[in-house]
């Protein structure tokens, strides 16, 4: 039993190693890349016609300023137009929309509700502009993310750009610790964008050429993460995502456990059963990277951080109930003395010092993670949340979206 | 679409850090090893030292003896022993191999501290704990921790820890001497068997010889106390 715990943990380790060795080369690989992006907004000759559906339900609190920041875009007027999807709201959204009725670049609808993928593919059958996107109605984009986004669809054969997406004004704990996860998910997509691997088109601004939904269809339910479903269906049928990581969108990230935890069941549930929809792209070598390493890896790290975590659980219990036996039995004896400094103390085993390598690789990814998105890399509160809290809340969605998987796909199988 | 050199240059990579682990972990494992035979090169020397002086003893008297006519330094060397039984760096047959002498060193040492007491008429407190590192020995762990803080409170008191268990013929010897059963722990103070948990507290009100070294510890404390304090004055 001990020999099969060791093996995990060791397969474990080497493919976490593996990863980020692999994200690193990456990284080297596109540094010079990624200095070039940040020029790409200033020669634009052409600026292609850009639709921007915003399907809304119950956001009477944010629409306005999600309108706005979209109005307020560094775009011709003329090329940019916008169209309010109202997905059967309940609250005041409706009146909320009506105080743009009269603005000649938005066309609003109002529809009952059917879930977002419908409210997409409702508002998909108007748009008549060479590029289309979305942003959720809690999202905020910066003035020049269009412009930053445009340039790569030069490229005839890119047919969707996703943005980096970030942590809207962060106020409590649970917020700062996502500001910095964001600053990983953008360090991660731009490099998936250069492996062919994006999995994911993010609700908020991703564009797409619109003839894309022509030749593959609208958005799907896509158990509850279309915007995975889509991405994946593209990958599956070649089509080319890139990742703009100057175009900034905004966020409001959930503000408490609870919502947190929901949004996160919700999003792993998606992937891994999107996972198990597109299952034949798995170590299949004919969609290239996503198909061969980043789909498996990013299945098998749901497990391997479910385990890494009861290990590490399994470690911690086992030292606090010795600790506790040692206090029944002689009582709290702090003999300052006795603790011994003695190097001959210190765990040198194999797996302590790989744990130790793949942290520091970790923290490696993180500086280069914050330095992407911030411009700088800055010490911040958020960082020592993170690496406090993180790895505690993980495993709480991790399991539950695992447990709903196996138990719902029994049930729909009888 | 797949860059094979890439995943090869990264497994080669992630193979070569693991390697330097594996590598970096068995030279520090090895050097632990050797930390602690210098440790028993030293003790045994010890030994041999005292053995001469006390050979020597014939010809001189018990006031020659110095404090440190016995090693100081079997108390650590048990400890990273003990330590070491957990560590999966460190070469299971040289750790066995110095467990063996650790023992071995004991015996010799109880044996010198026992010839002591015969010739000198010094009367040591000693400890001969029998344990197992079978998981059959729940209380082991706790009476360990009892052992080290009775060490530790009394400096004088001489602790030899035993591996029931270990296949050394001079342990069961030992253990037909005192006639101990294998109903784990058990100890020897002074002679006196007792087996299983036993909380610093009974201890200390059970066994007269834990007694004796109370009140010669607290002897010692008021006089080392009136002493400063008339310095002082």
């Amino acid at each position: 039993m001990m020999e099969i715990t060791a093996l995990v943990l060791y397969v474990t380790l080497f493919i976490s190693l593996f990863f980020e060795v692999f994200l690193l080369i990456t990284y080297l690989e596109v540094r010079e890349e990624l200095s070039l992006e940040k020029l790409l907004d200033k020669n634009i000759k052409q600026f292609p016609t850009t639709t921007i559906i915003v399907p809304c339900f119950n956001e009477e609190k944010t629409l306005s300023a999600t309108i706005h920041s979209i109005l307020n875009l560094d775009y011709p007027k003329d090329k940019l137009s916008l169209i309010l999807v109202d997905d059967g709201s309940t609250d005041g959204t409706a009146e909320e929309l009506k105080k743009f009725s009269n603005n000649s670049q938005i066309r609003i609808f109002y529809k009952e509700n059917g879930g977002k993928h419908t409210a997409l593919n409702f508002a998909l059958e108007q748009v008549k502009s060479d590029l289309v996107g979305c942003l959720d109605a809690d999202s905020f984009v910066n003035p020049d993310a269009l412009k930053k986004i445009t340039p790569f669809f030069d490229d005839q054969s890119i047919m969707a750009v996703t943005p980096s997406i970030k942590v809207f004004e962060p106020k409590s704990v649970l917020q700062y610790v996502q500001k910095i996860e964001y600053s990983w998910g953008i360090f991660l997509r731009r490099m998936l964008s250069s492996l062919g691997a994006l999995y994911v088109t993010p609700g908020p601004f991703s564009i797409f050429r619109t003839n894309i939904f022509k030749e593959i269809g609208g958005y799907r339910h896509g158990h509850h993460t279309e915007d995975l479903e889509m991405a994946l269906r593209m990958q599956k049928n070649h089509y080319k995502i890139v990742n703009s990581h100057g175009a900034h969108v905004y966020t409001i990230a959930p503000i408490n456990f609870s919502a947190l935890y929901k949004q996160r069941v919700r999003w792993t549930y998606g992937f891994l059963n999107n996972a198990i929809d597109y299952r034949e792209m798995f170590f299949n070598k004919k969609y290239g990277n996503i198909g061969f390493f980043i789909l498996p890896i990013a299945t098998v790290s749901i497990f391997f951080s479910i385990y890494l975590f009861g290990n590490i659980l399994w470690n911690v219990s086992t030292k606090i109930s010795d600790l506790f036996v040692r206090f029944q039995t002689i009582g709290f004896n702090l003999n300052l003395s006795s603790i011994n400094l003695d190097w001959y103390f210190l765990n040198t085993s194999t797996v302590s010092i790989l744990t130790i390598t793949t942290l520091a690789l970790t923290l490696v990814i993180m500086y280069l993670s914050l330095k992407l998105s911030e411009g700088k890399f800055k010490f911040s509160r958020g960082i020592l949340y993170y690496m406090l809290l993180y790895v505690f809340l993980v495993p709480f969605w991790l399991l539950k979206a695992l447990f709903s998987t196996v138990f719902r796909r029994n049930v729909s199988w009888r | 679409m797949i860059d094979s050199k890439k995943y090869i240059i990264t497994f080669l990579i992630t193979a070569v850090i693991f390697g330097t682990a594996i590598f970096i972990s068995n030279a520090l494992g090895e050097k632990k090893l050797e930390d602690v035979k210098s440790i028993e090169d030293r003790v045994a020397l010890d030994i041999l030292s005292s053995e001469t002086q006390f050979a020597l003893l014939e010809e001189t008297s018990c006031k020659d003896l110095g404090p440190g006519f016995l090693s100081k330094e079997l108390g650590s060397l048990g400890e990273k022993l003990a330590y070491g039984d957990n560590q999966t760096e460190l070469n299971n047959d040289n750790l066995e191999y110095l467990k063996r002498s650790y023992f071995l060193l004991e015996i010799k040492d109880y044996l010198l501290m026992k010839r002591l007491t015969e010739k000198c008429g010094i009367e040591p407190t000693f400890i001969l704990y029998f344990y197992s590192v079978e998981e059959s020995c729940e209380d082991c762990e706790k009476m360990g921790y009892v052992l080290t803080s009775l060490r530790d409170k009394y400096p004088d008191l001489r602790v030899y820890s035993f591996d029931y268990n270990f296949d050394v013929g001079a342990i069961n010897t030992l253990i037909s001497i005192y006639k101990v059963e294998p109903n784990l722990p058990a100890f020897s103070i002074n002679g006196q068997l007792y087996y299983g948990y036993h909380s610093v507290e009974d201890l200390e009100e059970q066994a007269p010889a834990l007694q004796d070294l109370a009140l010669r510890a607290k002897a010692l404390e008021t006089a080392t106390a009136s002493s400063s304090s008339q310095e002082t004055e």
